[in-house]
């Protein structure tokens, strides 16, 4: 079933985009990131312009995470302070990232920093993940040094910074700084690869910001929700690369994948499902590696003025 | 080249025609207009039309037909890659001030054999003679690496293409071609040349102006997203935003 993007300006099968937004989804809902990291890189690989996929990308994120957040809320794990904290950082990196998006396509070296920032990205929060789900499988056996040093819950850095605010849901007392320029990377992140920043965000709050585990996931989710729209916002007026009906075929796949993704995570061992997150994480790491490392079919491409 | 020099040009060819014995061309396409609608995977435009030989005889050695379609030209700028330091990235770039979006061209036998260099520069016939208007000044042997480079790409893209024996001739009188729009094609006014060649010689020219354009929805989507760019964006976070809730409340209620 073929389907003209108006924006992106050519012929997709409606089907096979429906089912990878069915894909992302599944995992958006059994793992709780947002799954831009895996849109993006799979649309550019079936011919997608990069800024439409990028663009796209982001606009469907926004809507997979309106239902975790929604979801979190009536669980009271989102803290709004916090979160609106982070979400003003994010806008201000959402507004530099597009200023430096727009930079980078000038100079023609978009495509290749947007697949080195994956390559880097992608292959350490893997190799991270990989690591501490392969120790919790008890596959890999943790160094004693590792295991006896208990982590410290707030970080010297962090601590000294001045101008300290209470956040009660996340029992933190430190200052907002340090959440501010965490949403700036985040914000910064969306315009430029069409993720969310889930897979960032996440581990940041919990071992950067020590910030308790029943509001980490609800407030990620929110500050995704509000910086994939505003970025939305952002490519609509600058960039002019959003494809709604590409986003929309993504949308109507990956908020149903997301519902019975959500039912499938009660059933698995979280442990399983991070351990299967972090060897997609390094597949499309790898993919991206390759792709860089490899000589190209095309050593000429042509950008419109 | 631009439009209006070209006109001038074929109608500068007209006097030949007028002479007693030349043939002449009555030409015609399928089509004045390309819709791109929902589900859009290209169209194929069909040139036709007759040779009206002088006493209607066809002569020993018919003439031939080369026919030429081409779309809006567009400034560009086109990147080579090169590999640093392991990595392959854009290094070395160059400007074309026009260089059409798409060029077909059929013929009715492969047109080194129908007209020589010079001909072949003048009507812009093949890929190897489009006047691309080198915009960047780079020294004459690179700005040629980048010309092939990009002929080359475009061919790959199937947006440039040659068909030396795209025309059929049926009794030496009536000629057809089918050439090929491909879906990524952009918008905009587009020409369908056809030429009458015979003994290195174009005889006759005639244009025929073809418009590729988004109808319906998809003119309405591409035109939201130029014009009211920040309600179109409005409108796509909105649309998000109620998908997402709606999947949640329905499978809730389940």
């Amino acid at each position: 079933m073929d389907v003209y993007l108006p924006i992106a300006g050519i012929s997709v099968n409606a089907l096979v985009i429906i089912a990878l937004g069915g894909v992302v989804g599944l995992l958006t809902g059994m793992i709780g990131v947002g799954g831009g990291f895996l849109t993006t890189p799979i649309l550019i690989f079936y011919g997608i312009p990069p800024a439409v996929a990028v663009a796209s990308a982001t606009t469907q994120i926004t809507g997979t995470s309106v239902s975790g957040v929604l979801a979190h809320r009536r669980r009271r794990g989102v803290d709004y302070r916090m979160g609106s904290v982070i979400i003003a950082g994010g806008l201000v990196g959402a507004l530099a990232g597009g200023g430096l998006f727009r930079l980078l396509q000038e100079t023609g070296q978009i495509d290749t920093a947007i697949a080195l920032l994956y390559v880097v990205l992608l292959g350490a929060i893997g190799l991270l993940m990989g690591k501490e789900a392969a120790t919790a499988l008890d596959i890999i056996k943790p160094r004693d040094g590792a295991a006896a040093r208990k982590p410290r819950r707030h970080n010297p850095i962090i601590a000294s910074l001045p101008m300290r605010w209470r956040f009660y849901q996340s029992g933190l007392y430190i200052s907002p700084l340090a959440p501010l320029l965490l949403g700036f990377v985040g914000g910064m992140l969306t315009v430029l690869l069409g993720v969310g920043g889930g897979f960032i965000m996440v581990p940041a709050m919990i071992y950067l910001l020590g910030m308790s585990a029943q509001v980490v996931v609800g407030t990620s989710l929110l500050q995704i929700l509000f910086v994939t729209a505003a970025t939305t916002l952002i490519h609509a007026t600058t960039t002019k690369s959003v494809d709604v009906v590409l986003a929309g075929l993504l949308l109507l796949g990956s908020v149903i994948g997301a519902q019975f993704g959500a039912r499938l995570a009660q059933k698995a061992k979280p442990e399983l499902l991070r351990m299967f997150l972090a060897i997609i994480i390094l597949a499309v790491a790898l993919r991206m590696a390759i792709g860089l490392g490899w000589r190209p079919d095309d050593i000429y491409t042509v950008q419109l003025l | 080249m631009n439009r209006a020099a070209r006109a001038l040009l074929l109608l500068a060819a007209v006097p030949f025609t007028l002479g007693a014995a030349k043939p002449r061309l009555v030409p015609d396409v399928s089509q004045s207009r390309i819709e791109i609608q929902y589900s859009f995977t290209g169209a194929e435009l069909l040139l036709f039309g007759a040779i009206l030989y002088p006493g209607g005889r066809v002569p020993d050695e018919a003439a031939d037909i080369a026919v030429v379609v081409k779309g809006p030209v567009q400034p560009l700028v086109i990147r080579e890659k090169q590999k640093v330091a392991g990595i392959w990235m854009n290094v070395d770039s160059a400007r074309f001030r026009s260089a059409p979006a798409f060029y077909a061209v059929a013929s009715s036998r492969p047109l080194a054999k129908l007209v020589d260099e010079r001909m072949a520069a003048i009507y812009e016939l093949g890929v190897q003679n489009l006047q691309l208007s080198p915009g960047s000044g780079l020294a004459p042997e690179v700005q040629r690496r980048f010309e092939t480079g990009l002929i080359e790409l475009m061919q790959r893209k199937q947006l440039y293409s040659e068909n030396p024996t795209g025309v059929q001739i049926t009794g030496g009188v009536l000629y057809r071609a089918r050439i090929r729009i491909p879906a990524r094609v952009p918008v905009g006014n587009y020409t369908a040349e056809t030429f009458l060649i015979k003994d290195g010689r174009v005889l006759a020219g005639a244009v025929r102006d073809v418009r590729v354009e988004k109808l319906g929805f998809e003119r309405f989507v591409a035109r939201a997203a130029d014009r009211w760019s920040l309600a179109y964006g409005l409108v796509a976070v909105g649309l998000s935003l109620f998908l997402g809730w709606a999947a949640g409340a329905f499978f809730q209620r389940r």
